[in-house]
Parts: C-alpha cells; structure tokens; sequence
C-alpha cells in the first residue's frame, strides 16, 4: 500500500519531466486510440478471425489487409518475468527496477507488458489491460486475475494512471451540483487537498456550507472571466496542483435565429472557451514544470465538455459552438502538456440533469454520476470519457457516421 | 529434389579487425581496414574482389552498394544482408553458390559496427517495427529484457541453473584469455559470474554481451583459385538456414535449427558426434544450450545435463566457442554473426595459435539473430571441413 508522500523538501531540486520513448507506427496507434477510451482492443482478421500483435497491415494467417480493431478479453497466462535493473532510456532508468513480463493472451497472440507487483511468478493467470502511459502512448498492462486491496498503489501502474489519492486538485467551479458531486467523489477517492473556486464571492450559494465541511476543500474565489483573479490564484497555488478540474461553464439554449444579438453567445464563450484559454496559460506552465515530482507530481487537467462538443445540436446551438471551440483548443493543450507527462482528459458527458437542460428527454446525467464518471477516468488512465447513455449513443453513431449524426441532430 | 553441395568452394582468410569498446569513426571505416586486411592476408589486389557481401547496422544510411562508391571496390555481384546474427552463415552459403555458378570469381564477406557512445541505444529504438511499437517502450532494457524471458522460462521449465549458465560463461574466458583480440582479459570464476550485478533478472552482468566497435571477414573463391594463391582454406560440407520457424511457440524454446538440422547432416555427410568443435551464437548463454539441443547434441530440455557432463575450453571434452565468444570477446555489431565463422576457419587451418583444437578437422557454426519482437527470427548453422 501506498504511503502518504512525504512533505517535500522545497530546497531540494525538483526533476524535469521525461517520457517513455513515444514512438508509434501508425498501424499501433490503433491501440492507443482504443487505450484512450479505456478499451483494450487488438487487430483481427475480418476474414480468418486471427487476432495480431503487434499491429500490423496483413495478417499473418491469411495475408488478408482487412484488419480491424475489436475489443479483446485481455486474460492470459504470465509465462516470463524479468526486473529490469538496467535501462537504455532516461525515463525508465529514473524509475528502476521494473517489472515486465510475457503473457500469452487467451486470444493468440504473446505480449511483452509492464508487469504488475500483485502479479505472483510465473505461471499464474494474468489480466491484461491496455493503458496510456505518460507520452500518451499506448502500453499493455498485465494486472493480477482479481482485483486486490489497493491494487491501484502499484508504483509502476500509478505511472500510467493520474490516481486522485494524495494528490493536490483544484476544481474551478463549486457553485454546481456537478461541482460539488465532483469535490465529494475526490474527497472519498483521497485526494489530499481540494481547491474549489467560486464566482461572485459576495453571493452566498446553495451548498457552500456542505463544502465547507469536507476536511480537505478550502473555498477560493475564482471568475474564469476574470484574467487578473486567474493570474493571482494561478501565482498563489499554480505550482502546487497535482490536477486541474474545469468544470466552469456558461450555458443556455437556443442556436441563432430565436435569439438577438451576440451577448450570450459571447458569455458562453468568455467561461467555456476563453475561460479553458486563461486557466491553460496561467495554470500550465507550473503543471508543465511538475511532471514528475515524485509520487504526487502534476499529473492530469481535465475538461468538463459537453458531447455537443463533437456536432451541433441546433436547440443549443451557440452552446455547442463553444464547446466545439473548448474541445479544439483542449486538443492544442493536450499537445502542449504531453512533453511533461501531464494528461489532458476530455469529458463529453450528455446532457446533464440540471436547469438548462429542463426541455430535454432522459436520461440525463446526474451530477454523481459524472463525478464519478471523471474520477474513475483518473483512476484508469482514461482521456476521453462521454458518460451517459446519450453521450455513448451520440458517440457510437458519431464514429459511424458524423454526416448523418448532423442530419439527425437537426430533424 | 536433392539439394546440391558445395564441392570446389574455398572459405579463407579469417581476418579481424581489433576490436574497441567505443569508436568515433564511421562504420565504413571499420569494413574498409577489414577488406584491405583481407587483400594484405591474401595477396590480392583490390580489383581482384569481384563479389562483396556486406552486413552491418551502422552503416545506414548506406547499404553495400553505397560502400562500393566509398570504397571504390567494382564487383559484379553484390549483397546486403541486414541479419545481425545470421549473417556470417547466410553469406557464406549465398557467396559459395555465386562462385559454384562463376557470378563471382573472390567474394570478401565482410561485416562491422562501429560503436558511438550513445549508438547502441538509437540502434535498439529503432531496431524493427515491431520492437518500436511493443518493446522499446517496455522499460527499454533491449534484448537484456527479451533474453531474461526466454532465459527465466527455461530455468522454469527445464530446471537450468545459473551455474550451468555460468560455467559456459566461465569456459568461454578461459579461451578468451587466449585470444588476443578479446576485450575481455582478466580470468573469470564462477564466484565472480554469480555475485555480479543483476542486469535484467535473471540475468545479470556475464550473462550479456558488451556491445562494441570491429568487423570481421573471410574470402569465398574455388578451391583452384585458392590453392594458386597459396592460402590456406577450409571446404564447405553443408549449410542451412531459415527465418521465423515455430511461429505458433508462444516462447522461442527452439528455432529453425530443429527444423532442418537433418538436412544439414544429411549435406555434410557427418553427424554431431563427428564434431571437433562448436561455434555457437552466444549473445547470451540461454541461446547457446539452445543450440546445442536444436542441433542434436541433446534432447530438447537436456543442455543443463550436457553442460554438467561436459567442459567447454578449446582443450576440453566439448570445445565450444574456442575464441571466447561474444560473450568475451564483445559483440562488434553484426560481426558478432561473423565471430564463429571467423574462428572456425582459424581453427581448421591451423592459426588458432595457443587455443588450437587439436587434430580439428570438422567444425559447426551457427547463426542466430534479429531479436525483431519476441524473439530471434533467423538462424542458420555451416559445417566446415579441412
């Protein structure tokens, strides 16, 4: 089991960030791109049903080019371990010994994978689960059969995951059920510190005292509209948080016709987008310099969307375009936290139950669940989350077809 | 159809090229004294070389045809052969079949790395696709980590220790302390290979190789033409060599010497108990019991028995690796696939000096190489006779 870290000692140097080596073949991004969802999936033959790894563009049964990445059962046996006291790369040789194994997966293939401590020597029956590992990239991961009492605190499986426990969060808005429900789930997941911003500070608001009480949330004014309160906050805890949740948003219905004048939609787009825009360049480049500051380094900011995001939904259509704007300029930080390991994770939730979504048909997402939808996201190493059963719908027809989702939404 | 043997070829002119740990001259540098040493060794001049087969993994961006500009050689037949382990038994049998067919007259087989400092680790990241997209990022250990698989599996499975590891790592020393070429020159002892730092477990230092700089190279010509020459030469009884057998083995137990080992001997005319001595490829001792069971000197899973039977020192019941092997000479590149040909053509004419095998007349050399996922791909072995 983990133990709390240490208070850091502030005269000591803090490490630069490295990654593991990031360097992909565009055939093996297939599984990161499947990693990224929290699904491990493999190649297989759409003819012969052999299932490949390494990724590759023929298969090696049938020489077929239909290759196609479907979900896989990732158990296996463990045939083969090493610990590696001795590495070629600089991120590795900063963290050794490490522990790899060989598995062969029940579905065919042998797999080289970061070895779990849990996991007893070989034989023993193993999981194997894909993950993202700090540049980003897709790794295989071979956990033990069952799940075990703090599994989680495996040292090298908390370099591959951006876990809550002992670490330092700011969550931007507390005004919200979402918010608060996100502060409560961060709490019970063993967070060490919760920041959690608050706009209009003279307003006393519904749910401050419940904050108020979690031991661990200390309540900050915080206008995402206001670049010079962003800057001080950022110059006050900017170097100390471990994760950023921005979860601020400005959202009400209506596209372009059933609405005069630019006002809302310019609202909308000073919290959602400009206000993601004055947090990156205030809060990131502490997070960037904290890449790997020991147990509880900066590890992850994550972007409360909306699954609007991916196509306009005309009933909220400036809405949408603001998330639209949020999602493309998160892609651009995302590229910019990568070189210090820090994970960007995007959550595209459906509608959530809340006041501006009153006219819309359940499901709705409720603010619990969306919480919990973002802590087991940090927990598993996950980037891209859509909770709710309209975000899963949306996506999956999305991914099939995004001409005819645009059609759909607009009937 | 019967395959046909090499009768008329001449495999001569062992040369090496001293190896250093660490080099800053260009790969080219290392092929050009190994060829220019071939032609001193031999009397030859360089217009003389009319076939050139190169392997080497330093050399890139160039390959043998670039080679043959930088080093102003003009030879009608050419060949690359980017085999790392392999390559020292696939060029000779490619070259003896060029000059049975008289495409070529002299063929240098030639291979050599240099070694930068940091040129082995850019080597690893971008040895296959394979190796970039589902090794590399797994601690980068390189094959220290893909050796400790296979060799962890086979202590668990046919019960090898490290002592039986160990005492192939030790006999390899005591031949390495004769050969001058070895890098390695202070005696080993079993104490020492077992209380050294562990590397990737269960291997740990004298276990694995040390990468460095050199090259290797021998001549392939007719026998006619070397006996004009006056130069001592081995015949050629039997070769075989094959990629990627027993794909479906979900752990490499076994490579494509098990496959084809009956047509070797059938080739040679000779058995393994006709055997004088044995290079094996030794990158790591795991890969040599290997060997010896694939090649039929014991059954699959009884090495760690042949090698308590057994010493391996050149003077020994089972000379095996009589120069040191890569294990203690270093490993140059993708002339450590040219180490035991090298070797073995010294010990059958004569100039293997203090370690001399005696009365050798038959030997075995085998190949192995391309770590290309997880595990090697080509092997290939040659039987050589004075």
């Amino acid at each position: 089991m983990l133990d709390k870290p240490k208070r850091k000692n502030p005269v000591l140097r803090t490490r630069l960030p490295t990654l593991p080596p990031a360097a992909r073949s565009r055939a093996a991004l297939g599984l990161t791109a499947a990693a990224a969802l929290g699904r491990f999936e493999l190649q297989q033959c759409r003819d012969c049903g052999t299932v490949q790894y390494p990724p590759r563009e023929a298969c090696q049964q049938c020489l077929s080019i239909h290759l196609q990445w479907h979900p896989q059962s990732g158990d296996g046996e463990l045939l083969s371990s090493t610990l590696l006291h001795h590495s070629n790369d600089l991120f590795f040789r900063e963290r050794l010994p490490w522990r790899l194994g060989l598995v062969q997966l029940d579905c065919g293939p042998t797999v080289v994978a970061h070895l779990h401590g849990g996991v007893p020597p070989a034989p023993a029956r193993v999981r194997v689960a894909a993950r993202l590992d700090r540049a980003g990239q897709a790794v295989l991961v071979a956990l033990p059969e069952k799940e075990t009492s703090n599994m989680a605190d495996d040292r090298q499986l908390r370099e591959f995951t951006c876990d809550p426990k002992f670490r330092k969060v700011l969550v931007t808005d507390g005004k919200t059920a979402a918010g608060q429900a996100i502060v409560k789930a961060l709490a019970q997941a063993g967070a060490e510190i919760i920041w959690v911003g608050y706009a209009e500070p003279w307003k006393k608001f519904s749910g401050f005292d419940a904050l108020s009480k979690v031991s661990q949330v200390s309540l900050l004014p915080l206008d995402v509209t206001d670049s010079k309160n962003v800057r001080e906050l950022a110059a006050e805890i900017g170097g100390k948080v471990d994760i950023l949740i921005n979860n601020a948003e400005h959202h009400r219905a209506f596209g372009i016709g059933n609405r005069p004048g630019v006002e809302t939609a310019r609202a909308e787009m000073d919290v959602n987008y400009f206000g993601l825009l004055r947090l990156a360049q205030e809060f990131g480049p502490a997070m960037r310099a904290r890449g790997a500051d020991g147990l509880a380094s900066a590890a992850a900011w994550v972007n409360v969307l909306s699954i609007y995001a991916l196509a306009n939904f005309p009933p909220h259509g400036t809405f949408s375009a603001s998330m639209a704007a949020a999602h493309s300029l998160a892609q651009c930080l995302r590229a910019e936290m990568r070189p210090a390991g820090v994970r960007v994770v995007n959550v595209f939730p459906g509608p959530l139950d809340d006041e501006w979504n009153q006219l819309l048909p359940p499901p709705k997402v409720a603010a619990a669940g969306l919480a919990g939808a973002i802590v087991g996201a940090l927990r598993d190493g996950v980037e891209d989350v859509y909770p709710g059963d309209v975000a899963q719908e949306w996506l999956a027809r999305w991914r099939d077809n995004p001409k005819a989702l645009e059609r759909e939404l607009s009937s | 159809m019967t395959r046909k043997g090499y009768e008329g070829v001449a495999v001569a002119v062992p040369v090496t090229v001293p190896y250093v740990r660490y080099s800053i001259r260009a790969a080219h540098w290392w092929l050009a004294r190994c060829i220019s040493e071939i032609l001193k060794s031999a009397g030859l001049k360089k217009d003389a070389i009319d076939g050139l087969s190169v392997s080497s993994f330093t050399l890139a961006p160039d390959t043998a045809i670039g080679l043959t500009q930088h080093l102003g050689l003009s030879p009608r037949w050419l060949d690359h052969l980017p085999l790392g382990g392999a390559s020292g038994v696939v060029a000779l049998r490619r070259a003896a079949r060029a000059v049975q067919a008289g495409d070529a007259d002299i063929v240098a087989c030639i291979a050599g790395d240099t070694n930068h400092v940091d040129s082995f680790r850019l080597t690893l990241a971008n040895f296959s696709q394979f190796a970039r997209d589902a090794v590399y990022p797994y601690g980068a250990g390189g094959p220290n980590a893909s050796f400790a698989f296979l060799t962890a599996y086979y202590m668990r499975v046919y019960g090898a220790t490290r002592e039986d590891f160990g005492k192939l790592c030790v006999a390899q020393r005591a031949n390495a302390l004769k050969y001058p070429h070895a890098l390695f020159k202070k005696p080993l002892t079993l104490e020492e290979y077992l209380s050294a730092r562990a590397i990737a477990e269960p291997l740990h230092l004298f276990d694995c190789v040390m990468p460095c700089a050199g090259a290797e190279g021998f001549l392939v010509l007719s026998e006619e033409r070397a006996k004009a020459l006056g130069i001592p030469f081995a015949a050629l009884m039997g070769t075989i060599e094959r990629h990627n057998a027993y794909a479906a083995d979900p752990v490499q137990m076994r490579a494509g010497w098990a496959l084809d080992r009956e047509d070797l001997y059938a080739q040679a005319g000779a058995g393994p108990g006709d055997m004088d001595f044995v290079q094996t490829y030794d990158d790591y001792p795991v890969i040599s019991l290997l060997q010896l069971e694939d090649l039929g000197f014991c059954a699959k899973g009884e090495a760690p028995a042949f090698v308590r039977e057994h010493s391996f020192t050149h003077d020994g019941s089972f000379p095996l690796n009589t120069s040191g092997g890569q294990l203690s000479v270093g490993q140059a590149g993708a002339a450590g696939g040219f180490l035991g040909m090298v070797e073995a053509l010294r010990q059958l004419t004569g100039q293997a000096q203090a370690r001399q095998v005696k009365d050798a007349k038959l030997g075995l050399v085998s190949g192995f190489g391309m770590i290309n996922f997880d595990r090697g791909l080509g092997s290939g072995a040659a039987i050589l006779r004075c």
